[in-house]
């Protein structure tokens, strides 16, 4: 028993997430520090020319090859990660950072506050994600920065809703009204008490549109909506590719990985948090 | 002393539309030093008289009238902010489920310190010194160890020994007890019956409410002792003079429900029908539609009201001297 109660070492904590988790875990990381470190690993910029070189096939030079204008795809596909991964965080970020507090609210404290809450989010809900995002694109411009708030702002109702749901289910559990009976306030018992209980389905959530919102970022930029030329984009390159799918495809294929990877990474870690967060799934494993 | 005087407690429930009295102008006092049970089946609103104390009813609830003198202030008309303060410390409060009352992603240390923590203004290194103490105080062997431990690595009886630690850890001068031995075998029921009794009652000379439908634990650590039927209380009195001579019908079919070792196997008594629905109690007496005895006279209104009978006992029965 008093073995039991010793902090696990970090192997066993490892081992306790699954290997799936830990793979995904390990892949985001890679990819992060891949965006991050993208002018240190790759050569110049990824707006470079080089018309001496165009399409080149994969080679000790460009390792996955050249584009129609000569530039380097391992180059390109490293700084379009940095536009995925930004897209991916921030957006997610603002959705949080919005719909988590609502969420919770809305699910503690219930009646009038919680309708008002939740009406205009089943409004937005109602409408197709990609429709909203694109029409709000359209009207308010094409950059970075505005497209992580447009879909910030098209995900917060989901993460309301299941912030709220979470937080609804603890509606009359014993420990949140035994912290009431204790003397905390209802803020308290939100912050300390419901929020940590019920934010595991959100984080799951979370990662899950973290992907959806590199899917997003590339449709976007695959219509043109999104990050505009020549800033490297890894849906803009898609795009760009298509056209010379035959006799390049790494054009498509790099990129198409890259997306690939950054969405299993999310979609993996997603599936382990909630072992992660509760200490007897995490104690049993 | 007096430490608690309910008077006219009335708690109603939103059904349908309308407001029912789930408590229906209840009246009883608490000593210091007392233990008083306060017996009756499930549903007959004995719970919904702990939390109204507390004034921890859901959203559907209210509060219809009625008075909680608690010292100076009355528990039903306090501001939220007083509420709070009292809450926890003067008044501490265990719960029937040991399984799901702490917070299962906290370690137990934290949980008790952190009540130490808001009421009693203690530094962490205070804290966890008095949580240790506390854990001790209540039969928790190895506390120091036990502090880091979450609720899942704990044995039910381990856990209600933890919840009663963050309720006394104040020095609360009122425990209100909701069936808190309920879920626990018979060795540990005894077990925390008698730390309530001796860390509680005898050390601090404090008042506990002990809200049961077990009629053993009543006879076992009670002093006084009320049984409330549909939202009443029946009949009051010292738990001899109750459990020792019943007065109203109810108590007396209560009592002789209840197993004892002597009786032979065999289909135990019971009581016919059912406690009446919110929506529709008798006039008169509730328990009239279920009682032997009944008569004419028990449906007049006011047949349920308090009859005195000496110091310290009540009976709620109009026919109670014919019987």
């Amino acid at each position: 028993m008093t073995a039991e109660l010793q902090r696990p070492s970090l192997r066993r904590r490892l081992a306790s997430l699954g290997r799936g988790t830990v793979a995904g875990t390990g892949l985001i990381v890679v990819l992060l520090l891949a965006a991050l470190f993208a002018p240190w690993l790759s050569q110049g910029s990824p707006e470079a020319m080089d018309f001496s070189a165009v399409l080149v096939g994969p080679s000790s030079a460009h390792p996955l090859g050249t584009d129609n204008f000569g530039r380097d795809v391992l180059t390109r596909v490293l700084f379009g990660l940095r536009v995925s991964m930004a897209a991916a965080v921030g957006s997610v970020a603002v959705a949080m950072l919005a719909g988590v507090p609502l969420g919770l609210v809305a699910g503690y404290r219930r009646g009038w506050i919680d309708a008002v809450i939740m009406r205009p989010a089943d409004v937005i809900l109602s409408f197709p994600a990609i429709v909203l995002v694109i029409a709000l694109a359209g009207a308010f411009g094409q950059n970075l920065g505005l497209m992580i708030v447009t879909i910030g702002f098209v995900y917060t109702p989901i993460v309301v809703r299941v912030m709220r749901g979470a937080a609804l289910e603890l509606d009359g559990a014993l420990f949140v009204e035994g912290a009431r009976a204790r003397g905390a306030s209802h803020l308290r018992v939100m912050l300390r008490h419901v929020l940590p209980n019920a934010i595991a389905p959100v984080l799951v959530q979370a990662s899950a549109l973290m992907g959806v919102a590199i899917l997003m970022e590339a449709a976007l930029s695959f219509i043109g909506l999104g990050v505009q030329p020549p800033t490297p984009s890894l849906g803009l390159m898609l795009s760009d590719g298509r056209s010379y799918m035959g006799q390049a495809p790494w054009l498509v294929v790099a990129p198409g990985v890259g997306i690939m990877l950054a969405v299993l990474g999310f979609n993996l870690l997603g599936d382990g948090i909630p072992r992660l967060l509760d200490p007897a799934r995490r104690a049993r494993a | 002393m007096t430490l608690l005087r309910v008077t006219g407690l009335r708690t109603e429930f939103r059904a349908g539309g309308a407001w029912h009295a789930a408590v229906d102008g209840i009246d009883f006092e608490l000593r210091q030093g007392e233990i008083l049970g306060l017996v009756g089946e499930s549903g007959c609103g004995k719970s919904t008289v702990a939390n109204s104390l507390m004034r921890l009813l859901p959203g559907t609830a209210r509060i219809g009238g009625g008075t909680a003198q608690f010292g100076d202030d009355d528990l039903l008309a306090l501001d939220e902010v007083r509420l709070r303060s009292l809450r926890g410390s003067a008044i501490g409060m265990i719960f029937q489920d040991p399984m799901t009352a702490l917070d299962p992603v906290f370690r137990v240390g934290l949980q008790i310190e952190e009540t130490l923590k808001q009421h009693l203004g203690l530094v962490p290194a205070a804290a966890r010194q008095r949580a240790e103490e506390l854990m001790r105080s209540v039969g928790i062997p190895a506390p120091a160890e036990r502090l880091r431990a979450y609720p899942h690595q704990l044995s039910g009886g381990m856990r209600q020994r933890v919840a009663l630690a963050i309720a006394i850890c104040c020095n609360p001068r009122l425990l209100i007890a909701d069936e808190p031995t309920t879920a626990l075998d018979v060795t540990i029921q005894a077990q925390v019956l008698e730390l309530i009794r001796t860390l509680l009652v005898a050390e601090r000379g404090a008042g506990v409410l002990l809200i049961t439908h077990d009629l053993g634990v009543v006879a076992r650590v009670c002093d006084r002792v009320a049984v409330m039927y549909a939202g009443r209380i029946v009949e009051t009195g010292a738990v001899t003079d109750v459990f020792g001579a019943p007065r109203h019908p109810y108590t007396r079919a209560l009592l002789q429900a209840a197993p004892t070792g002597e009786v032979p196997r065999g289909q135990l008594p019971t009581i016919p029908g059912r406690v009446p629905v919110l929506a529709a109690r008798p006039t008169g007496c509730s328990f009239r539609p279920r009682c032997a005895h009944a008569e004419a006279v028990c449906a007049v209104p006011g047949a349920a009201d308090p009859i005195p009978l000496g110091p310290d006992r009540e009976v709620a029965c109009v026919r109670h001297a014919a019987l």
